[in-house]
């Protein structure tokens, strides 16, 4: 496919062709404008509150900052924070694997309905994510009863948080591996087979070292969405301090007591996992030679 | 289709499909019947009356309002920064472009929280608004203002790509057939990016629609006045009433569906448009 060449990352360096092209260009002043225009958007909109998130967690000085970090509260959401992520991205791991080889690699009825199954939790309310995990774990929900008999806690509690988180990142790297798995198509997967490997070989030798970055880039989104998530855990979460508290419900419990500095200082770590989650992103990207998409669209 | 394919050479699609319906099932699908099953305790007139309270029809009103206001405003300004990015060599570009997902990595209670300072009363931006008579923060325009942060990358990433890969040969044509410059951006260019421009707004509305994190804290949240419908429905959990809050998510959850659609049907236009653009 000639798509391909054009797709790759060179191109993407290249506003020149159309800036050397007398057809393809706008005079110099309406380039300026549109440019201006779009970074005082981009300034304001995007990098505005970036700059305020840091600005004000050291509104009251490093110390204020530091103390505010090593809080048992603090702390305590932060590991929560972590232990949901190191369930929840392992899971949909296996789970985009499992679905983008079913998909990619196979001809099924039905294929099309699945597909979008794995990305309906992207068009759901966050808040309707943890409610629906009410609906079924809550006192009053379809396990209620039986789960209290046996003194078992779900929602307003960590299983319930770690669940919420599982559902909002369902969809990461299922989404990332089935265009990449369908682009290889099934060729040196057959071969492998044909020469005498199992199948488990034949995926760990060939198809695994084949998607390892499209893997990578899904699990870098799906951990940035499952540290980041608010809606869907806050409803489930109960907000006990200390206990059932993400970091950003810990920022939001802080932030509603008025203590603005230390909510900040907590976010400022949040902001700092998103920058890095960018970076890691875009190395992937020029090594993939991908285009741009929407990430987490509905 | 049997007997159309070749037959299955690859192993395992019997354990692979197996674990991913059995997986989504568990985690995703029978969770979400059960809004509707709770929603069917109610009688079709309760449910109506549940749905369509003052109360709730104001947070439709907001949130719909709001949200496509905001996406509307991202077309616009998202169609200018994609093609900043696309056409145009300016420093410090390459940070811009990795910067705009910024909306998707940063955590929405963050952006949250950092939208309300900003322009609060005497936030960075609010202080000089403020003695204009405009009040963003607590306002519904500030759930304006919150929804277009977390819109930005969805238009800008779907008509990147589209602008990327348009054949310039047609503005050399038009251009070459007396054209002026506006009138070949107008009449040929844009229409070919209609359908990814229609595609992001859609995925920006319906982002929007569900959007809480960052907007609970720049809203005010006052009922009738700056609360959305996500809100309602915590609102209603707190209350204990959890077949009110499941009412309201049913409808919210039908509006996703419709909308899931639109947006499917749109993306198989655009990547229509953009194989015969070629």
């Amino acid at each position: 496919m000639a798509g391909v060449a054009s797709h790759a990352f060179g191109s993407r360096a290249h506003a020149a062709r159309f800036e050397r092209n007398p057809a393809a260009r706008e005079p110099a002043a309406v380039k300026w404008i549109i440019i201006t225009v779009s970074m005082l958007f981009f300034a304001s909109f995007l990098l505005l509150p970036l700059y305020a998130v840091f600005s004000e967690a050291l509104r009251k000085g490093w110390q204020a900052y530091w103390e505010a970090l090593v809080e048992p509260d603090a702390v305590a959401s932060m590991r929560l924070t972590l232990l949901a992520a190191a369930i929840a991205v392992p899971l949909n791991l296996v789970f985009g694997i499992a679905a983008a080889w079913a998909i990619a690699k196979h001809d099924f009825r039905g294929k099309h309905v699945l597909v979008t199954l794995i990305d309906l939790p992207f068009s759901v309310s966050p808040v309707i994510a943890g409610l629906v995990y009410i609906l079924v774990f809550g006192a009053q929900g379809w396990f209620g009863p039986w789960l209290s008999e046996h003194d078992i806690k779900i929602v307003f509690a960590v299983p319930g948080i770690i669940l919420a988180t599982i559902f909002v990142t369902v969809p990461f790297v299922a989404r990332e591996l089935i265009p990449l798995m369908e682009a290889q198509g099934r060729e040196e997967e057959e071969a492998a087979l044909v020469l005498g490997a199992t199948g488990w070989q034949t995926f760990f030798r060939v198809t695994l070292p084949n998607i390892k970055w499209g893997l990578l880039y899904g699990v870098i989104l799906c951990n940035a969405r499952a540290m980041g998530e608010f809606g869907a855990v806050s409803v489930v979460s109960g907000h006990i301090r200390g206990q059932t508290n993400t970091m950003p419900l810990q920022v939001e419990i802080l932030y509603n007591e008025y203590n603005f500095a230390a909510a900040f200082a907590v976010a400022s770590l949040l902001a700092l996992l998103a920058l890095v989650t960018l970076v890691i992103k875009t190395v992937i990207e020029w090594r993939l030679g991908r285009e741009p998409h929407p990430i987490g669209a509905p | 289709m049997p007997g159309v394919r070749s037959p299955r050479v690859l192993p395992g699609f019997g354990l692979s499909v197996g674990f991913t319906v059995f997986y989504l099932s568990l985690i995703v699908l029978v969770p979400l019947s059960a809004v509707f099953i709770k929603s069917a305790e109610l009688s079709p007139a309760e449910f109506w009356s549940v749905v369509t309270a003052p109360r709730v029809m104001a947070s439709y009103r907001l949130s719909f309002g709001a949200s496509l206001l905001a996406a509307a405003i991202n077309v616009v300004f998202g169609l200018l920064l994609a093609w900043s990015l696309v056409r145009y060599s300016f420093p410090g570009k390459r940070i811009v472009d990795a910067l705009i997902d910024l909306p998707f990595a940063l955590p929405t209670a963050v952006a949250g929280i950092a939208l309300t300072a900003i322009y609060a009363g005497n936030g960075i931006v609010g202080q000089y608004l403020e003695p204009l008579g405009i009040k963003v923060a607590y306002t519904p325009l500030g759930v304006v203002v919150a929804l277009i942060f977390i819109g930005v990358p969805f238009v800008v990433r779907t008509v990147q790509p589209v602008l990327e890969d348009l054949d310039v040969e047609f503005e050399e044509a038009a251009a070459s057939l007396g054209a002026t410059r506006w009138q070949t951006v107008r009449r040929v260019v844009l229409p070919m990016l209609a359908p990814a421009l229609l595609t992001g707004f859609a995925m920006a509305f319906a982002r929007a629609v569900g959007e809480y994190g960052s907007v609970i804290f720049i809203a005010g949240n006052m009922p009738m006045v700056s609360e959305i419908t996500p809100l309602i429905i915590i609102t209603k959990l707190e209350q204990y009433d959890y077949v009110g809050a499941t009412a309201v998510a049913a409808v919210m959850l039908i509006v996703s569906f419709a909308l899931l659609l639109i947006i499917n049907g749109l993306q198989a236009w655009t990547a229509r448009n953009n194989r015969s653009g070629r």
